[in-house]
């Protein structure tokens, strides 16, 4: 009887009913335990906030303050009337980027959900953005707010200078040909708001500059013509980057609208990372979440109510509904990521003889470590194609089909056995390459000395050709580009289709 | 190490500048659902938001992605049944079914309609959109017979009911300061002196005497500052208000409505209809609006709300007993001078031939004057009789204060009314 009270005495709290002393008393305890496990995090910011305002969040694709846009309008139209009728329930929360790491708790969750989503969003979350690799390299946490700040009040300044008409337009387009607004390859130098406030303007004239210097129609007397040869291939190498290329080169751009080009760029960069590591990202978050709570349990600071609530609202998260049933909508990323990370812990500490066949790296090894090392330096791609094992395969009964459009059936190509392990783990990977899952479309040539026009071309890759939106987004290329723009779908070396600006018409 | 903030006062509306772009991107959609929302809907239930719907290809955002065609290859949960190399047979012209696409993103994105609602504040402005009551500026500044009183600031002289008592009490209290200033510096001065010759057990005799005089001193100068007066005549300080002339916010809405056996059940709800719209748009202009009710056969009589609509009596038609009843209610209830008449007048055209003339007559040379606007509608699919070719004539020759339009079926309604109170571009410069 005494123990069992002293043991109540040890409980952050009982009942449903949250206060910010509870919430700070569970972050301590959280964070206490985290740090014991390892986990290197930004400072935490939580928000305690309403659910209109979450909508708010939702609209403005999460960020804290955002430029304005109809879309995101349109975005928060429909979140809202989701919302209003029942169709969807808010999310538990929205974690952002940043350092400090901005976390959103929903006033209306009790203390099981509060807790929950700090050990998700500001220990699991956070220490993936800390630790991940691409978002070391492509996003700098600490200038992300100041950017927003920037990008705000810019668009903001050139809507009063140039009209809300105007500029709208100019962030259709980008927004059209934000996907092809990131850079794959090179590595990028994040700056802060006063820095990127000081090179604009000195930005602004030197590339009018370089482009007015590109479009000279001067007649420059000596040349060879060799040399004319060589100018006239103009990008001198694909440019992928399709933004980037229009800010530096189109001709008519006025200085503004290549700033606004560059707002859209780097908010497609900054986002680059998070549409590469879904599945990394969301399984990491729900490892940690039901590790730090159920760690939680076992030292006696909550009780079994606590607990049980807990592990249904983890079943529901980590769910994976069948192909064949009404829920399906793909495969959830947090069940699959969870699946890996705890596979690799089970792995780690009780091992069977398949795993030691096909992960000699990981039987054995501390876990922490091993987890560590697959969060750091991985994408959803790379990730499962090098941590996927046999026994989640199983688990989730996956099994693989290739659709020809030509024939009139589908091919089961592999599924769960020893057979179709590797071709299945492939085959999901590719799944999340996302120069598997976006086209690949390349700025290819400019006609420097004729009508400027100017040439994209599309690689086809397993036969796939563009979807219905492709006249829409070429008008649009058009639109920043200024003259004709003509769309070439190739299939290894044969044309396959061409869209062609001229003859689609204004936007 | 983690900060907790609480964000819940913060504005909950950060999206409302994006709702609003948003809105004004696709106002010409909306203003096409507002308008067959107004002709829809049953008359009571005006006065709220709707539900618009966009077709979902309109607002679509383009991006490049992959189309449909080529080979797809996607890996599934769930497996039951299958095994390697098993075909499964896609069903008959859909265009291959959900199982085997290849873009699992491109999937689910049916042709649903977008659909989002209108707050009833939006929705009426889309009604109105555009629409302007006719010869209101002249109105307002001609014929300004009301005042309201406007605080202009604080001055000193007044009646004792203005007494601004903060002021007052501020200004005695500075007084009070600068009278005593000087005394009491010196009060201050001799109190320190007399602390240190107190103080100063080995002081002389000599000293001991000027305690005396200082002590005289003393309650000398505590006696002078006790004495200034806590309120003087000149501290005190009167609420200022000057008379500012105010338009007048106030207008009645004159309903006259043909109740003759003629007339339908269906005539008189598109009347109705017509009365809602100009009574919403009145209440969008004017503070206070009464409506009055007069309906008519052979003899015209002011009704309540209920009665004008639903009851029904059979009988002749003599349109000017309305006029006449109108005329009379103005002079006896509404002075022009402080109301801002307005009338619409719902008839299906019938009426005795000679009083048609009469009612020309009355309209010339006493409504017309008194009303702000009159308007007349006509519900029939017949032809047009003598009272329509009567008002022709009062139109032609008051074309600001008066107008007159023809409605066949409840589809005419908003539109008719649209250009009832079209805003002409010259009215804005009277």
């Amino acid at each position: 009887m005494s123990r069992t009270s002293s043991k109540k005495s040890d409980y952050l709290s009982q009942g449903p009913d949250w206060t910010f002393e509870l919430i700070q008393k569970y972050d301590e305890e959280i964070a206490k335990i985290a740090a014991e496990f390892g986990l290197d995090t930004y400072p935490n910011q939580i928000e305690v906030i309403s659910s209109e305002q979450m909508m708010d969040a939702y609209a403005s694709v999460g960020m804290p303050l955002g430029y304005h846009h109809w879309s995101y309008g349109k975005q928060f139209l429909e979140v809202e009337q989701n919302y209003k009728r029942g169709r969807m329930g808010l999310a538990y929360e929205i974690v952002i980027n940043s350092s400090p790491c901005i976390a959103y708790l929903m006033e209306e969750n009790n203390m099981m959900m509060q807790a929950l989503v700090i050990a998700h969003a500001c220990y699991g979350h956070n220490s993936f953005f800390k630790g991940n690799y691409l978002f070391r390299t492509w996003t700098d946490a600490t200038a992300i707010i100041d950017y927003l700040v920037f990008a705000k009040r810019y668009i903001l300044e050139c809507e009063e200078k140039y009209g809300i008409e105007e500029v709208e337009n100019t962030i259709d387009s980008c927004h059209a040909l934000m996907n092809f607004g990131v850079d794959r390859y090179k590595r990028p130098v994040p700056i802060s708001m006063t820095e990127e406030k000081a090179r604009q303007d000195e930005r602004e004239q030197i590339l009018q500059q370089q482009v007015n210097d590109l479009w000279r129609t001067i007649p420059i007397t000596e040349h060879s013509e060799e040399e004319k040869k060589k100018e006239r291939l103009f990008p001198s190498e694909p440019q992928e980057n399709l933004l980037y290329f229009l800010e530096k080169n189109a001709p008519l751009l006025k200085p503004w609208q290549r700033e606004i080009i560059r707002i859209v760029r780097k908010m497609a960069q900054y986002f680059y990372p998070q549409r590469q590591t879904q599945v990394m990202n969301e399984g990491w978050a729900s490892f940690w979440h039901y590790t730090l709570m159920n760690e939680l349990y076992n030292r006696g600071k909550v009780d079994e109510g606590f607990i049980l609530e807990f592990l249904q609202s983890h079943t529901n998260v980590v769910f994976q509904p069948s192909f064949d049933t009404p829920y399906y909508s793909g495969i959830n990323p947090y069940a699959l990521g969870f699946a890996i990370y705890s596979d690799l812990k089970r792995m780690c500490e009780e091992p069977t003889d398949e795993d030691r066949e096909w992960f000699p790296d990981v039987v054995g090894k501390p876990w922490l470590e091993v987890l560590d090392f697959a969060m750091r330096n991985f994408k959803d791609e790379s990730f499962i194609l090098q941590f996927l094992s046999p026994k989640v395969m199983r688990d989730f009964r996956f099994f693989g089909v290739e659709n020809d459009v030509l024939e009139s059936f589908i091919e089961v190509k592999e599924i769960h056995n020893d057979n179709g392990f590797q071709g299945l783990r492939q085959r999901l990977a590719q799944q999340y390459n996302l120069s598997y899952r976006e086209p690949n479309i390349q700025v290819q040539k400019v006609n420097l000395y004729g009508d400027r026009s100017l040439i994209l071309k599309h690689t086809m890759d397993h036969g796939r050709p563009l979807n219905d939106d492709t006249i829409e987004v070429v008008k649009h290329f058009k639109r920043l580009w200024g003259f004709d723009v003509r769309l070439e779908s190739w299939e290894g070396d044969q044309l396959a289709q061409v869209y062609s600006s001229d003859t689609l018409g204004e936007l | 190490m983690s900060y907790i903030i609480d964000r819940r006062l913060n504005g909950k509306h950060k999206s409302s500048v994006n709702r609003q772009r948003f809105l004004r991107r696709y106002r010409e959609h909306i203003r096409k659902a507002v308008e067959e929302a107004v002709n829809k809907r049953s008359i009571q239930d005006l006065d709220r938001g709707e539900q618009i719907t966009i077709p979902k290809r309109d607002i679509h955002e383009p991006h490049f992605g992959h189309g449909k065609g080529g080979v797809g290859s996607v890996v599934h949960p769930g497996n039951k049944e299958f095994s390697t190399g098993d075909r499964i047979p896609k069903p008959e012209g859909g265009g291959g079914g959900g199982a085997g696409q290849g873009n699992a993103s491109n999937q689910g994105e049916g042709e649903d309609d977008f659909v989002f609602q209108i707050s009833q504040e939006e929705f009426l402005n889309f009604v109105f959109e555009d629409l302007a009551l006719p010869n209101l500026v002249r109105k307002e500044l001609k014929e300004i017979k009301e005042f309201s009183l406007k605080h202009a600031g604080i001055v000193s002289e007044g009646t004792p009911s203005k007494l601004n008592i903060v002021r007052s009490m501020r200004n005695a209290y500075a007084r009070r300061m600068v009278m005593s200033s000087s005394s009491r510096k010196k009060l201050a001065e001799l109190e320190a002196e007399r602390d240190a010759i107190l103080a100063d057990s080995s002081a002389a005799s000599e000293e001991k005497a000027k305690l005396v005089w200082l002590d005289e001193q003393i309650s000398l100068l505590k006696q002078k500052i006790e004495k200034t007066p806590f309120l003087d005549t000149y501290d005190l300080r009167y609420n200022h208000h000057v008379k500012e002339p105010r338009p007048s916010s106030k207008a009645v809405m004159f309903c006259i409505m043909d109740v003759s056996g003629s007339m339908t059940q269906e005539t008189k709800n598109v009347a109705k209809r017509f009365f809602i719209l100009l009574y919403l748009f009145l209440n969008r202009n004017y503070e206070k609006i009464d409506v009055v009710f007069i309906r008519h056969h052979t003899s015209a009589k002011e009704v309540s709300e209920e009665e004008f609509f639903y009851s029904r009596e059979t009988g002749g038609t003599i349109v000017s007993s309305a006029l006449r009843l109108m005329e009379k209610i103005v002079k006896d209830r509404y002075s022009p001078d402080q109301w801002n008449i307005y009338a619409a007048q719902a008839s299906d055209g019938d009426n005795w031939d000679d009083d048609s003339r009469i009612c020309r007559k009355l309209m010339e040379e006493e409504l017309v004057d008194l009303v702000q606007y009159f308007t007349y509608i006509e519900i029939t699919p017949r032809d047009h009789q003598s009272l329509w070719h009567a008002y022709e004539e009062v139109q032609t020759n008051h074309p600001k204060s008066f107008a007159m339009r023809h409605i066949v079926e409840v589809g005419d309604i908003y539109p008719v009314f649209r250009d009832l109170f079209q805003r002409r571009p010259h009215e804005s410069n009277q």
